[in-house]
């Protein structure tokens, strides 16, 4: 993995992160490089709650912004910001409003690597628009300025047309802290955590190369 | 949230009749029903702090229930009701969680905005 300036990943909900690039993540702050996560949202509309439930409609934000920030403790992220928009609306929300505060972070932070979604191909409307806002911020740059920009996508049709992930990340060395991650965002995660334990025990053979390995597409113009 | 209380959420419902409320309605089979099951017609609504006052509320049914709203002009209603709560801020927040625990539909009623 190349050494980068600063990374800024921008993802729409509290556990984007856990799932995708919280290894990668992990790993650019034990080298040493600031990393910078714009969470646009608190996954207001999750629809787990605990079984049996112990959060409610009104107490899930309170809670999910709680994991969140134990989430980025995980990982080692020094700089965590909370946007304050709704779970499910970015889509409807004013496009140039969510471009200019993609590129406004752009400019103060400079980042060498921009992490999000890769448009098209990341199922939830939230991923989508978030994601078509950051590739709109990054092709408005002059085209050298602009930093890398590489993309989680996990749409069943990923694959077919976009081909294989030209980036695969082996976070073994970290992969205790992926799991403290997992673990930090416990209304979502909790019914499927459970048998982890059981399954790093038995060396199954799909979950390790799923939580060890990262994949990421670099976005073309 | 606890399961539904028959007789406790009639009376949460009887209370909040005939004054201005705030209503939160929802319905969702989460946003990845048709990434897991690509035959799966994905649909739902949602509605925060409409602002209504209704004549008189009922739940019916022996569980899920429905619970419907009387307006002076239209309905509101929900079904596959089952959990409840009154919370501190004196609210009342229906949820209708699936076999998994998931929320499937929730119904909120509160004298003062919802966040």
């Amino acid at each position: 993995m190349e050494k980068e300036r600063h990374v800024l990943v921008i993802f729409p909900h509290p556990d984007d992160e856990a799932f995708s690039v919280s290894g990668t993540l992990a790993l650019h702050r034990e080298a040493g490089t600031p990393v910078t996560y714009l969470c646009l949202t608190l996954g207001e509309m999750g629809r787990n709650l605990g079984n049996p439930p112990f959060a409610t409609r009104e107490s899930l934000p309170k809670i999910r912004k709680k994991e969140l920030i134990d989430a980025a403790n995980a990982i080692g992220i020094q700089d965590l910001r909370m946007l304050g928009l709704r779970d499910k609306t970015i889509e409807f929300e004013d496009d140039e409003k969510l471009t200019s505060l993609f590129t406004d972070a752009i400019n103060e932070l400079n980042p060498s690597l921009i992490i999000t979604f890769y448009p098209g191909y990341s199922v939830h409307p939230d991923h989508e628009a978030t994601a078509r806002a950051v590739v709109r911020a990054v092709e408005r740059m002059e085209e050298k300025e602009r930093p890398k920009l590489h993309c989680v996508a996990f749409s069943n049709n990923c694959i077919d047309e976009l081909g294989q992930p030209d980036i695969v990340h082996d976070i073994t060395a970290v992969e205790e802290k992926k799991v403290a991650t997992f673990t930090a965002h416990r209304s979502q995660t909790e019914a499927m955590v459970i048998d982890w334990k059981e399954k790093f025990e038995n060396q199954d053979a799909d979950f390790l190369d799923w939580i060890r390995k990262e994949r990421l597409w670099t976005y073309k113009f | 949230m606890k399961p539904i209380d028959r007789t406790e959420v009639q009376n949460a419902i009887d209370s909040f009749a005939g004054q201005d409320v705030y209503l939160h309605l929802e319905t969702t089979n989460g946003a990845y029903a048709t990434h897991v099951d690509e035959a799966f017609f994905s649909a739902g609504a949602y509605i925060r702090n409409a602002f209504i006052q209704y004549e008189h509320g009922k739940i019916v049914g022996d569980g899920p229930y429905r619970i419907g709203l009387k307006l002076n002009i239209g309905w509101v209603y929900a079904e596959g009701v089952n959990h409840f709560e009154m919370d501190e801020q004196g609210r009342l927040l229906l949820a209708g969680l699936d076999f998994s625990g998931k929320l499937a539909v929730s119904m909120q009623l509160s004298p003062t905005p919802f966040e």
